[in-house]
């Protein structure tokens, strides 16, 4: 049983794995919380505002960092043809919509007392919503085939196109007039940031890195029931199991 | 210890604040819920298919 | 193991392919992609006064006039080179003060007055509690970045 050996490795990894993550997850975020919301100061322009911070930044570099994943994973399924690759893609694109969602919503929230606007159509802000609908691209394309593996191919194609979209939206505040403000964290100047605010947001942000992990390989092991269940019900319909014709590519 | 009220109040941006907080929680909160019920769901049909087929012995288990 | 390695090869060719498009179509649609022009673009595009443009620039200092009875103000708009008048009635977001970078909507009149129908805020990348900042001030290590056009 080939097929399955390395979804069992994987699980096993996963199973391994899982606990320390969701350790971490539930530790930062307990801690990030209270940090953005008790412990750090007002902005000396923004007011207590600035909190909002603490929530749309890591929710805008989730966004931006499980779409790189995203491309990453559809690159291994198109050229490697690894057989957890679709899997693990169709798992994250969901969670990556959800940030991409949270960002937009907290960015809205944030623009409106501070830029006197819940919206723009300047550079950052469409690239961003252009984000969000390819990633509801991708959840759209997966499930618009009868065959799930026409599905997985047809969705990292688009995840691989959507890719020139990273540096657009990472770049977009430098390269064109914008409304938002350029970035506070490069790694070659120091952080325009005060450090009393600098950590509530890493904590935040390594929060949502660990929660993404835990509930990634919980969707990766939902991903991996359903495939057996689809070759089971198939070899169940064809009354004779014949191991050759499960109905999943390798 | 400040006001209580004061600190709801977050210097007249709570209608902006909290809501950020609460789309966060709803997000981190629902996403959690959503997969663990699909993953409830496929072990559930898979045990039911399973039982339905009692010579295949399977190697690992879920959950 | 070749199929693979073709697969690769032309996934890479693809992305460069991607790339080169992408950021061709991007300069090409340079100007498009602009939010605002600075006075100084202003100037230099002569845009006809009857199409809303957005311009962009910090309010100069001491230039904010309000007019008593009237909810009509008038500041001036620089990038440090040209200056815009604007004149603007309207409510104004809470970071609009002097020294600030703002982005304003709107139309240039015949007599170079900027009419504005919608005034933004800009806030620039720098986080900081308020003792901080003024411990900077007080010690000359302060520098206006706010909103600097570029």
């Amino acid at each position: 049983m080939h097929r399955f050996a390395n979804p069992a490795r994987f699980l096993r990894l996963g199973a391994a794995i899982m606990p320390w993550s969701t350790g971490v997850a539930v530790l930062s975020l307990a801690a990030g919380l209270y940090f953005a919301l008790f412990a750090s100061p007002a902005d000396y322009q923004q007011g207590e505002s600035v909190r909002i911070m603490y929530v749309h930044v890591p929710a805008a570099w989730m966004a931006l960092f499980i779409y790189t994943s995203l491309a990453a994973t559809s690159a291994i399924a198109l050229v490697w043809k690894h057989p957890l690759a679709d899997l693990a893609a169709k798992a994250m694109a969901p969670v990556g919509a959800a940030f991409t969602a949270l960002c937009l919503v907290t960015g809205s929230l944030w623009g409106q007392p501070m830029w006197g606007t819940w919206w723009v159509w300047d550079a950052r802000l469409t690239s961003v919503l252009v984000l969000f609908f390819l990633y509801l691209g991708h959840i759209a394309l997966n499930n618009a085939f009868d065959d799930p593996t026409r599905g997985a191919r047809a969705a990292a194609v688009l995840a691989i196109v959507g890719v020139v979209n990273v540096p657009i939206i990472k770049f977009s505040v430098d390269w064109w007039n914008t409304l938002h403000q350029p970035a506070s964290i490069t790694r070659l100047a120091a952080p325009a940031i005060d450090p009393a605010m600098l950590r509530p947001l890493l904590l935040m942000a390594i929060g949502f890195t660990a929660y993404f992990v835990s509930i990634l390989l919980l969707r990766i092991r939902t991903e991996i029931l359903a495939r057996k269940l689809r070759t089971l019900r198939y070899m169940q319909g064809a009354e004779a199991p014949a191991p050759a014709v499960a109905g999943e590519r390798i | 210890m400040r006001n209580l009220a004061e600190y709801f109040a977050m210097g007249g941006y709570a209608v902006y604040v909290w809501p950020s907080y609460a789309a966060a929680v709803a997000v981190l909160i629902g996403v959690l819920i959503a997969s663990l019920r699909s993953l409830r769901a496929r072990s559930a049909e898979l045990e039911a298919i399973e039982g339905s087929l009692p010579h295949r012995s399977r190697e690992e288990r879920p959950t | 193991m070749t199929r693979k390695r073709r697969r690769l090869y032309l996934l890479g060719l693809f992305l460069l392919g991607l790339g080169t498009a992408t950021a061709l179509a991007l300069a090409a649609f340079r100007d498009n992609l602009v939010f605002f022009y600075s006075p100084s673009d202003l100037a230099r595009l002569a845009v006809a006064g009857d199409r809303a443009v957005r311009i962009g620039g910090l309010v100069e200092q001491g230039s904010v006039e309000r007019r008593a009875g009237s909810i009509e103000i008038r500041f001036r708009v620089t990038d440090l080179q040209n200056t815009l008048p604007v004149v603007y009635a309207g409510i104004l977001p809470d970071l609009f003060r002097e020294g600030q970078g703002i982005v304003a909507q709107g139309r240039l009149g015949p007599d170079g007055v900027f009419r504005a129908s919608e005034v933004l805020a800009k806030h620039d990348e720098n986080y900081m509690p308020p003792e901080v900042a003024a411990a900077l001030k007080r010690s000359g290590h302060w520098q206006e970045t706010a909103g600097k056009p570029k």
